[in-house]
């Protein structure tokens, strides 16, 4: 799996970061991003799922499965 | 104060200030949202109310036909004249691009993560305190001993002002949000806000330090001084919108867990929920609607909207829609999904989310490590503030 936070979209709620700080970061103007290249480790898969379908704004992209 | 006829259509003459609707909007927003999700009222110089999930996502994405110039719930009446007015009103929350966009940027950094965790030990420090006040007598007042006495503190802090002018703070911004029919109430509230800042706005201008105003009155944007309305109506934002929202925010969580002892014992026992917790209590009992003013006559959702209308963007309905959230009546303390907007979507999401957040964290927490299991003072009379704020003003429990 691999993800992206789409810039546009995110409003800085920081709820990735709140349920998946492993995978997420946020800059001091409330910005996600993802850590690393995006690929999620198979581990933190169901974290990340639970990230993007918590994002209110649905900022979170699935690049790949 | 005006009199008020009682409501007897939502549809086309509802009223956010009914005594009903204060009490319980559930039932109104449900009846509203299957048929009439966009209603009307022609009370205070008219208005449009919104009950579904989209509709208010839709809009408050919308920018271009929905500005955020005046976002008071109940506007003032157009035959008065302020005292005072601030070119920008409240900037970020009142403005919209270019002015929202370099003002939020300013404001942001102060509510960042990196922030918020400094201030979490303050307020910890101050919760325990608090709670050691009451905890011996077996009763206590847990939206004015506690939940009123926590946000005004930290937001004092951010601003760089004295502790304890926190009860002269709050009564402020209480009249400027709680009693919107009271236009005297009002104009005290404001100005109340307005000259103690600029005394500190001055004050700053000699004698800078570590705080929010100090950055605002020394700052620049653009190459140019941030100008004394833009700084005045940045402060006034943080302390109006850091005060009611969170408090109310906390006591309606303690008014859940006083009512539900399943759910504080269920916290007690498993206190790693209290994250899923806090996110549950703010979509249930989400306290804040905001106002949109429509920028040009325009049909929308098959209604007829002109220029210069107030649209009611319900969050706290949005978060209670079937559409989007299961059994959304429910407080389900673990709910794993929930996109709830509780501090707005699109652009001019709630500034201080992360700090309300742990307030209201720290503040269950710290509650329920000392007051385990609590109940509701029975018989004795609870009230709740409502409108543009929704949250227990008087909220007597009682502890072995």
């Amino acid at each position: 799996m691999k993800i992206l936070v789409n810039a546009d979209k995110c409003q800085g709620h920081a709820r990735c970061y709140a349920i998946a700080p492993e995978l997420f970061d946020v800059d001091d103007y409330g910005q996600s991003t993802v850590r690393g290249d995006g690929v999620v480790p198979a581990d933190l898969i169901e974290k990340a799922k639970l990230a993007i379908a918590n994002c209110p704004e649905y900022a979170i992209d699935v690049l790949e499965d | 104060m005006a009199e008020r006829t009682p409501v007897k259509d939502w549809e086309t003459d509802f009223d956010v200030m009914d005594s009903r609707y204060i009490a319980d909007p559930f039932t109104i927003w449900d009846q509203l949202r299957q048929t009439c999700p966009v209603a009307h009222t022609d009370r205070r110089q008219g208005a449009w109310l919104l009950t579904t999930y989209d509709d208010v996502t839709e809009a408050a994405h919308d920018v271009a036909t929905f500005s955020s110039i005046e976002v008071g719930v109940i506007g003032a009446d157009p035959d008065e004249v302020p005292d005072r007015v601030l070119e920008y009103g409240l900037p970020p929350i009142s403005a919209d691009a270019p002015v929202h966009t370099w003002t939020r940027r300013l404001l942001l950094p102060w509510f960042s993560h990196r922030r918020v965790d400094e201030y979490e030990v303050i307020t910890r420090d101050l919760c325990r305190r608090l709670i050691q006040g009451f905890v011996e007598k077996g009763h206590a007042d847990a939206a004015a001993d506690y939940a009123q006495q926590i946000p005004v503190r930290i937001v004092a802090q951010i601003l760089g002002v004295p502790g304890d002018q926190a009860d002269v703070f709050t009564g402020w911004v209480r009249d400027v949000l709680e009693f919107a029919d009271d236009r005297e109430r009002v104009k005290h509230g404001a100005e109340g806000i307005f000259n103690y800042l600029t005394e500190e706005v001055q004050r700053r201008r000699e004698d800078p330090r570590d705080d929010l105003i100090s950055q605002l009155v020394h700052g620049e944007h653009d190459g140019v001084p941030i100008g004394e309305d833009i700084v005045l109506g940045m402060a006034a934002l943080v302390m109006i919108a850091g005060i009611d929202t969170t408090w109310s925010g906390i006591g309606s969580s303690l008014w859940h867990l006083a009512t539900h002892p399943e759910d504080a014992a269920r916290l007690v026992a498993e206190p790693e929920l209290i994250d899923s917790a806090i996110e549950e209590f703010l979509r249930a009992y989400s306290p804040v609607t905001m106002a949109r003013v429509v920028t040009q006559d325009v049909e929308w959702k098959g209604c007829p909207m002109h220029q210069g209308d107030k649209v009611l963007m319900n969050f706290p309905a949005a978060n209670r829609d079937p559409a989007h959230f299961d059994r959304p009546d429910e407080v389900i303390i673990d709910r794993a999904i929930n996109r709830h907007v509780a501090f707005g979507s699109g652009i001019h999401r709630c500034a201080g989310s992360n700090l309300a957040r742990m307030e209201m964290k720290v503040a269950i927490e710290e509650w329920l490590a000392q007051i385990p299991t609590f109940s509701l003072v029975e018989g004795a009379e609870l009230t709740w503030a409502g409108g543009q704020v929704r949250g227990p003003r008087v909220l007597p429990v009682q502890f072995p």
